[in-house]
């Protein structure tokens, strides 16, 4: 078996025992991807230098220890990664996958990136993204398309689509992605691997560049649960630089779960609504049946203003956008399209730089922050919020872990829903309340459809409530093989 | 709904975003789509229900008010486009 099919904790394991080293690990990324991502598209840009150096300091760590003359290192220690390239790395070019900050140089570092470096860990690139974050299928990137590792043909999902790909592709070991309304869950469904949402104000967003305030989160995709879990907990917690982090305890995370007796699992009947991809129910179904089996109590609940998410997401999201993107405006950082006048640079810069779903965005946040459309729009979105974080409230009280699908169809094919933004902005519809509520999620593979495309099971906590997503999600994988599958390239 | 020409071109203006003509004959379009699925909010009563612009239970979080190390003018004014004694330059603001 070649050193890339590892998982995260297979290759730690080596590491500890010294029978691999993190430059092998490396070198097997770096030439896994240089091999075949002219194909995919994963990665914006490859850092083989700065990783080849983190990963002879990491062989060193690993080696003083071994001889006994240090304590432990972390368990990240020497294992390859990917950084969507929506996070600042220090001294590396970070785009966001938009034009406008085309030659911008990161000059410091985001919180979870450092925590990840802080762990040992090694960064070998940075993946592509729909452009701010904003998009399904990361065909909206201002550099290029990513393909999913499992057809070529269509997309990876989005935004976290490089990140993704990259994981399934066996480029990295694990990835960072954010998401504000889907954009790790549904990647992670579309590529046939394990990605974590998490709650809204667990991990510091220092050195994110921002899409939409009150939502984005930074979550970890890998290959299993276990990967996942491990990078969930070296990059949360409380970070002074950032003041909507939360000091809630990270708790230690148990996966040794034997079985699911005495957990009760909530199956939203909203969410399996007509529309829906039949072999993506039947998946779901048959998910939730085998977490009946492993001794979950399955109840049918109801999260009764599930419908009117996308409408809210779609006004708070582009809103906090339109007012969050007022920084590219070709002054501080950026191409500029150099004019006579300021005004005029700016219309020009703006204009010519952003692509289209972000002027999209921009407009309809614009719009509906505007005198006289306010109140009905952002206003009556925000109260619908309320009602919609209600719901889940109220299931929590009812259900530990909510299942159900992660998006209502498979990876659809490049170009299909581009020129359709209602029709591409509905892939959103399960990971949007979610997002909304500030809550948690985890998406697991459960299944291939007749195209072998790879199918996602939503498993959603209260906020703050990884540790119980990751057990169900843990008790789930254990029992299935969907996790193991790899796409051919 | 339906937004006309002169709508769009005033938000587009509102954003600083110059836009082609095709541009906004594209956005007018499609923002209209939009718009009109976003009426279906009106079908909610939110009567007395307060609106959520965070779902944190914070409010204004302070921080000491100690002199920390930040990043030098140099490393700010790096990736500008144009900069001159340690100050960002532009093009003139007034005629």
């Amino acid at each position: 078996m070649s050193l890339t099919e590892l998982s995260l904790h297979a290759a730690a394991a080596l590491l500890r025992t010294g029978q691999v080293s993190s430059l092998e690990l490396t070198h097997a990324c770096l030439e896994r991807a240089e091999k075949h991502d002219p194909q995919l598209g994963a990665f914006l840009s490859l850092t083989p230098e700065a990783a080849r150096t983190a990963a002879q300091t990491a062989d060193a760590r690993l080696a003083a220890w071994r001889r006994g003359e240090t304590d432990q290192p972390p368990l990240l220690t020497g294992l390859p990664l990917a950084i969507k390239d929506v996070l600042c790395l220090k001294g590396s070019r970070t785009t966001a996958g938009s034009r406008i900050l085309e030659n911008f140089v990161a000059p410091y570092t985001a919180t979870a990136v450092q925590r990840l470096l802080d762990s040992g860990t090694v960064i070998i690139g940075k993946t592509n993204c729909d452009e701010f974050a904003m998009g399904s299928s990361t065909e909206n990137s201002g550099y290029c398309v990513t393909r999913n590792p499992w057809d070529v043909a269509r997309v990876p999902g989005g935004s976290s689509g490089g990140s993704a790909a990259a994981v399934a592709a066996r480029f990295a070991f694990g990835a960072l992605g954010t998401d504000t309304g889907g954009s790790i869950r549904q990647p992670a469904a579309f590529c046939g691997i394990t990605g974590l949402k998490t709650s809204y104000g667990r991990v510091s967003r220092y050195g994110l560049i921002a899409y939409g305030s009150s939502l984005d989160s930074i979550g970890p995709m890998a290959r299993t649960v276990a990967d996942v879990a491990t990078l969930f907990s070296a990059i949360a917690g409380r970070d002074p630089l950032d003041a909507t982090s939360m000091p809630n305890p990270v708790p230690a995370i148990d996966l040794n779960v034997p079985d699911l007796k005495g957990v009760r699992v909530g199956v939203p009947k909203e969410y399996f609504i007509a529309g829906i991809q039949a072999e993506v129910e039947n998946a779901v179904r048959a998910a939730i049946g085998q977490l009946q089996a492993l001794g979950a109590e399955v109840v049918e609940i109801s999260l009764p203003h599930t419908d009117y998410a996308l409408p809210v997401y779609y006004l708070i999201a582009p809103a906090e956008a339109s007012a969050n993107l007022a920084r590219f405006d070709g002054i501080r950082y950026g191409p500029r399209r150099e004019a006579d006048a300021l005004w005029e640079t700016y219309l020009g810069t703006r204009g010519q730089l952003f692509g289209a779903e972000v002027k999209r965005r921009i407009m309809l946040g614009t719009y509906a922050l505007s005198a006289g459309y306010y109140d009905a729009y952002y206003g009556q979105a925000q109260k619908v919020r309320t009602l919609i974080k209600r719901d889940f409230d109220e299931a929590f009280k009812q259900v530990q872990v909510i299942a159900c699908p992660v998006a209502p169809t498979t990876a659809f094919k490049i170009g299909e829903k581009t020129d359709d933004p209602l029709a591409m902005y509905l892939e959103d519809v399960f990971t949007l309340p979610p997002s909304l509520a500030g809550i948690c999620g985890l998406s697991v593979p459960c299944g291939f459809d007749a195209h072998q495309l790879p199918i996602g099971l939503q498993l959603l906590g209260p906020a703050f409530g990884e540790a119980q997503v990751l057990r169900v999600g843990q008790a789930y994988e254990q029992a299935t093989e969907w996790h193991k599958q790899t796409p051919v390239l | 709904m339906s937004l006309t020409l002169v709508e769009v071109e005033h938000i587009a203006n509102l954003a600083r975003l110059r836009l082609t003509p095709e541009e906004k004959a594209r956005y007018r379009e499609q923002l209209s789509a939009v718009l009109d699925y976003m009426t279906k909010l009106k079908q909610v009563d939110t009567t007395a229900i307060e609106p959520t612009a965070s779902v944190l239970p914070l409010r204004t979080v302070l921080r000491p008010d100690e002199v920390r190390p930040s990043l030098t003018p140099a490393e700010l004014l790096a990736n500008a486009p144009a900069a001159e004694d340690h100050l960002f330059r532009v093009p003139p603001v007034l005629e």
